[in-house]
């Protein structure tokens, strides 16, 4: 029997097991749309704008580990997504997103919503593909997945026909692994260079595990519990890796970078051995190589992607493949070798690190008024009555560097936010996306600021029409707020175009959306709030907390600085160790 | 520092946009490059000139391994390997011209290949730097136009890249 096109296409994301597919209608992609309405394999959410579509799919994919889908149009649909495309890409996050194209005839002549979709995604996909013939296309799709899940993730792109679409053929999905000769990812990690590492390891005084998103995608967050603990080291973790080790355990410092902890930057950059896990020494992490190398180490680093090894800060053992792998082979290797370090040195190191972490750099600031509202505070107290449990999506600001620090996450895939390519409006789509992922059986917490949130207001439309009760926390500052830190501090307090001076009234949008509303206004107010929202089971609560306007994320460090050239919050300023 | 790298990838539209596309992205220059397919129609094998240090080499080497079309990427300059490269060169010959233009030709074994009352047209082929330096000779003035491929690469002896 002959199918057409958009059938192959409905029926082989089918055969992916798709849940969701998140995308947005328009003349290249009618024919699918007809199709996903007549066979129904799966839910399609419409968003009100493409890009939310593909950051909804990407959020999806980031709380529950599988495939995120998108569907946009050609032309104006397919550009609306190539945000969210570099976002996802970023991140490495797998995604499957279908573009519609203008007729295979009609490519090429500048036509209605035409654009070269493939052209356009190219610098911020893993791979993509055209297809013009509609024998190709469900092997492509069948391609497309596996390269966006396997090796370092990240999104594909499958660009569409519309003929394709409406032209008849007969469909079989495979059911195997396509062989692409010239893609196979290296997942087991040479031996030699193992125990190479665990030699260097064992031989520290100092020795440090910096794990990264790496470790969260590659679903080796237990390799990681159980390696850091046998060995009783310390870790630090970057913002994408939060979670993959529990922030309430002792081994962990936090997280480390521009906006990281005392005791972790320190130790990072005193460490003698770094055991780089899942991350790729970030110029938000390690903004000076050079300073970062003055203090002498020797760094091993395991990533899937050996162009992550190596770039930014050379590598002394690089080992190539799956973290989880690596990590099992280099625990099984440890504990049969019955290495371990001189007892006395890694006592001594515990012991300096317990002295950076007194120091508390956490600490709430000291307020004269005591019902202004800090932003920290907050998400403490979010933390506080959520038990460190809660799924949190976050934009891009302050706001998502509070969160960072004052959530302690416990579990991977906890934490969603942008951290590669820093996208204002990931928020709330990403808490729908969420949502979803989780079917719909968990509370879902939108950290977001007045300015990020504008980004993708329109959603809370979508929010409505598929009834997505998520909790939105506005940190409202009435300010760009990390653009007018950075104003302060470089730029003499010229606070250029960061002053919102027409603001909405989000309780009101929230309102007109159908949603609930909250001003809260005072410190003593916010942790009623919260429990009220959360006890609104059914609805989407907009919590519009009116903060100090002039808060600013500590510790620092400027760009160009060592990790141990932080500027500390006030309390820390005079007794600086 | 001067470095050949030969790739071998799938014969599809689009690879080799991916290639440039690469070196574009990353602030890279690609100082020449020549492509065809292979004996094996479904493969080409491109071959690129480029200056960089050893380091930004490896970035290139990795992020060009990482394309899903490429699947072989070599460093000639990792061992011993000839190169070529083919120039067409018009030069204008008049008078006492003709015959000097014609015995350089012939050192630098380069072929006649059009003749007009006024101008040779001559196909060279080598290492870039011995087209540059056969162009260095002609007077200046005299040629009216140029065109080179990018150079070839192959590594000596046993030395191969094949699937
Ligand atoms: C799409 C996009 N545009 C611009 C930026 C640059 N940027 C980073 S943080 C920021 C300010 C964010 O303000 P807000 O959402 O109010 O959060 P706050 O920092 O006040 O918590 C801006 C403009 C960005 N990250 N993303």
């Amino acid at each position: 029997m002959q199918i057409s096109g958009a059938q192959i296409i409905v029926q082989s994301l089918s055969a992916e097991n798709v849940e969701y597919v998140f995308g947005y209608p328009g003349g290249a992609v009618l024919e699918i749309y007809d199709a996903i309405y007549q066979l129904h394999k799966f839910e399609h959410i419409l968003t009100r704008h493409e890009q939310a579509a593909v950051h909804a799919a990407d959020a999806y994919a980031r709380a529950s580990g599988k495939v995120g889908v998108a569907l946009v149009t050609s032309g104006p649909g397919a550009t609306n997504a190539i945000t969210g495309i570099a976002t996802a890409y970023s991140d490495s996050i797998p995604l499957v997103v279908i573009s519609g194209q203008v007729g295979s005839p009609l490519i090429g002549t500048d036509a209605f919503q035409e654009i070269d979709m493939v052209g356009i995604s190219r610098p911020c996909v893993k791979h993509n593909f055209l297809v013009t013939d509609i024998n190709e296309l469900a092997v492509t799709i069948k391609k497309a997945f596996q390269i966006a899940k396997s090796g370092r993730p990240g999104p594909v792109v499958v660009d569409v026909a519309k003929d394709v679409t409406q032209t008849m053929a007969k469909f079989s999905y495979p059911q195997e692994d396509v062989v692409i000769r010239s893609y196979q990812p290296v997942l087991q990690g040479h031996i030699g260079q193992i125990k190479k590492a665990i030699q260097m390891l064992s031989a520290a005084k100092r020795p440090l595990v910096y794990f990264g998103g790496g470790v969260v995608l590659g679903n080796a967050t237990q390799e990681l519990r159980n390696f850091v603990r046998t060995l009783n080291i310390p870790c630090v973790s970057t913002l994408m890796g939060l979670g993959a080790y529990s922030a309430d355990e002792r081994e962990f410092l936090g997280m480390l970078g521009m906006h990281g902890t005392y005791e972790a930057n320190l130790a990072m950059q005193k460490a003698d051995v770094v055991l780089a896990i899942g991350a790729r020494f970030d110029d938000r992490v390690v903004s000076s190589p050079e300073k970062f190398l003055n203090s002498p180490k020797k760094i091993i680093h395991i990533d899937i992607d050996p162009s992550s090894i190596s770039k930014r800060v050379k590598a002394d053992v690089p080992i190539v493949g799956d973290v989880k792998n690596v990590l099992t082979e280099m625990l099984s290797i440890w504990q049969k070798q019955e290495v371990s370090f001189h007892a006395h040195t890694l006592e001594k190191w515990w012991k300096t690190i317990e002295e950076w972490r007194v120091q508390d750099c956490l600490r709430l600031p000291e307020t004269d008024d005591k019902e202004l509202i800090l932003p920290q505070f907050v998400i403490q107290t979010l933390a506080k009555i959520t038990n460190n449990e809660a799924i949190v999506t976050s934009d891009v600001g302050q706001h998502q560097m509070f969160t960072a620090q004052y959530y302690p996450f416990k579990e991977p895939r906890q934490w969603l936010n942008s951290g590669g390519l820093g996208t204002m409006g990931v928020g709330l789509p990403y808490a729908m996306g969420a949502y979803l992922a989780h079917n719909r059986q968990k509370d879902v917490f939108c950290v977001t600021g007045e300015g990020s949130i504008q980004m993708n207001i329109q959603e809370l439309s979508t929010c409505s029409q598929y009834k997505l009760p998520v909790k939105i926390l506005c940190l409202n500052n009435g300010y760009l707020g990390m653009v007018r830190q950075w104003q302060e501090i470089y730029y003499s307090n010229r606070e250029s175009q960061t002053y919102f001076e027409s603001l909405p009234d989000f309780v009101k949008i929230a309102e007109a959306y159908g949603h609930v509303g909250m001003r809260i206004t005072k410190a003593s107010d916010v942790e009623g709030a919260l429990r009220e929202a959360i006890a609104l089971k059914d609805r989407l609560v907009f919590m519009d907390f009116v903060t100090d306007r002039k808060q600013n994320v500590f510790p620092m460090v400027g760009n160009g600085k060592g990790l141990d050239e932080m500027v500390l919050p006030i309390h820390m300023r005079d007794n600086k160790s | 520092m001067r470095h050949i790298l030969s790739i071998l990838m799938e014969n599809k539209s689009g690879a080799m946009s991916r290639v440039v596309g690469l070196f574009s992205a990353r602030n890279y220059n690609i100082d020449s490059l020549s492509v065809a397919p292979i004996e094996d129609p479904t493969l080409s094998r491109m071959t690129i000139v480029t200056n960089a240090d050893d380091d930004a080499i490896e970035q290139i080497t990795k992020q060009l391994n990482k394309l899903v079309e490429v699947i072989k990427v070599s460093d000639l300059n990792e061992s011993r390997y000839v190169e070529r490269e083919l120039m067409l060169v018009k030069i204008r010959t008049i008078g006492k011209d003709r015959d000097e233009i014609l015995r350089l030709s012939n050192i630098y074994r380069g072929h006649i290949i059009d003749v007009t009352e006024k101008s040779y047209t001559i196909e060279l082929t080598g290492a870039s730097d011995k087209l540059d330096s056969f162009l260095e000779n002609i007077p200046k003035g005299l040629i009216l136009e140029t065109v080179r491929t990018g150079a070839a690469g192959i590594g000596r002896g046993e030395r191969i890249l094949k699937i």
